[in-house]
């Protein structure tokens, strides 16, 4: 039973690993989205996992309260990708760099 | 367990697919990989509400929102492979690899002790059991979450809005502006040349041949050259001489029944 936990937890860090990774490498804001969505969707497994380690419903409620926030930043998220491709023709995040200087 | 370990290596051949895809459509497939697979290890750990609410939210709306401003944004929209800051790849696949190891080596110095499992907790069914956690516990956050929901709605509009600034163009301003190209630097007047127009095939992907011979690009889509896929028209016709000994009046037989 506890190994369980204990795989699961470790998948979970891969994948937040590579979401972390992801969004420092890629320049493409919508991949970069993506993989925040994979780092939120790690945690996620994370919470599962430790709601049946320890017997009662609250990791489940997080994980759904996560998604409905993940949900949430999406919408916003990528309105303001479409914004920014809108005015620049592209959706490279280093070319977004108006407020550097 | 059979579940989680055929499973996981798939998500994390997905996952690092993210990394190293060049299309973002590609990213976006891999991404359906990951959440899908983790839907099924949710009901391996006894969350079925979660395992629905993951298909349908994030593979069917998140996802399908990302794909829909993939098409908004445009095939051609790839990452470029050239570094802006010196270095960064290197430091930050370092970087991400010391958080990993990090977390890997404190996760695997925990011990836990028996897991208790969610047999007790799902006892009335498990949505019952989360329907009772939330509108009790949780229901502030619950409504606060409906505020949020609101707000982003609301958000997305005003963000996606554009008032129209110039009148629409009309047939007849269209026409006024064709002609006044004509005018001033002789760009042709009448459609685009279809793809295939003097060539020997008329697939979409096939440009046009000028009356000289040479591919007019005009008459492939920006798209198929953003992709790469536009056939070379000269390659279709290179047997054209062959054919040509063959249409002659004065010619012999076919060289196929010479064999």
């Amino acid at each position: 039973m506890n190994d369980m936990t204990q795989a699961y937890v470790g998948l979970s860090s891969i994948l937040f690993t590579i979401g972390a990774v992801g969004v420092l490498v890629r320049r493409n804001a919508i991949v970069v989205f993506m993989c925040v969505e994979l780092m939120l969707n790690a945690s996620n497994l994370a919470l599962v996992a430790f709601a049946r380690q320890h017997g009662n419903l609250e990791g489940q409620v997080a994980a759904f309260f996560v998604m409905v926030v993940a949900a949430a930043e999406v919408v916003v998220g990528l309105a303001i990708i479409m914004t920014i491709f809108r005015s620049r023709r592209s959706a490279s995040v280093d070319d977004a760099s108006l407020l550097k200087y | 367990m059979t579940a989680f370990w055929i499973l996981a290596p798939i998500m994390v051949i997905a996952a690092l697919g993210i990394l190293v895809v060049r299309r973002a459509v590609h990213a976006a497939l891999l991404l359906a990989v990951v959440m899908l697979s983790l839907s099924v290890l949710y009901l391996a750990a006894d969350a079925p509400f979660l395992f629905a609410v993951q298909i349908i939210v994030y593979t069917g709306a998140i996802l399908m929102l990302f794909l829909f401003v993939l098409m908004l944004v445009g095939v051609d929209a790839s990452d470029s492979v050239v570094e802006t800051i010196r270095g960064q790849r290197v430091i930050a696949a370092i970087g991400g690899l010391a958080l990993g190891v990090l977390l890997l080596l404190g996760l695997t110095q925990l011990s836990l002790g028996p897991a208790v499992g969610l047999d007790g907790a799902n006892e009335g069914g498990n949505i019952q059991g989360l329907a009772n956690v939330i509108f009790s516990r949780y229901v502030f956050a619950f409504e606060a979450t409906s505020a949020l929901i609101i707000t982003a709605a609301v958000g997305a509009m005003v963000l996606a809005h554009r008032e129209r600034l110039t009148p629409k163009k009309s047939q007849a301003d269209l026409a006024a502006e064709r002609l006044r190209e004509y005018a001033e630097t002789g760009r042709h007047l009448g459609p685009l040349p279809p793809p295939g127009t003097y060539a020997r095939h008329n697939a979409v992907d096939t440009p046009a041949l000028l009356p000289d011979g040479t591919p007019s690009e005009l008459s492939v889509s920006r798209v198929l050259a953003a992709r790469g896929t536009v056939r070379n028209a000269p390659d279709l016709a290179d047997d054209i001489e062959q054919i040509n000994a063959t249409l002659e009046p004065g010619a012999s037989a076919p060289a196929q029944e010479d064999a």
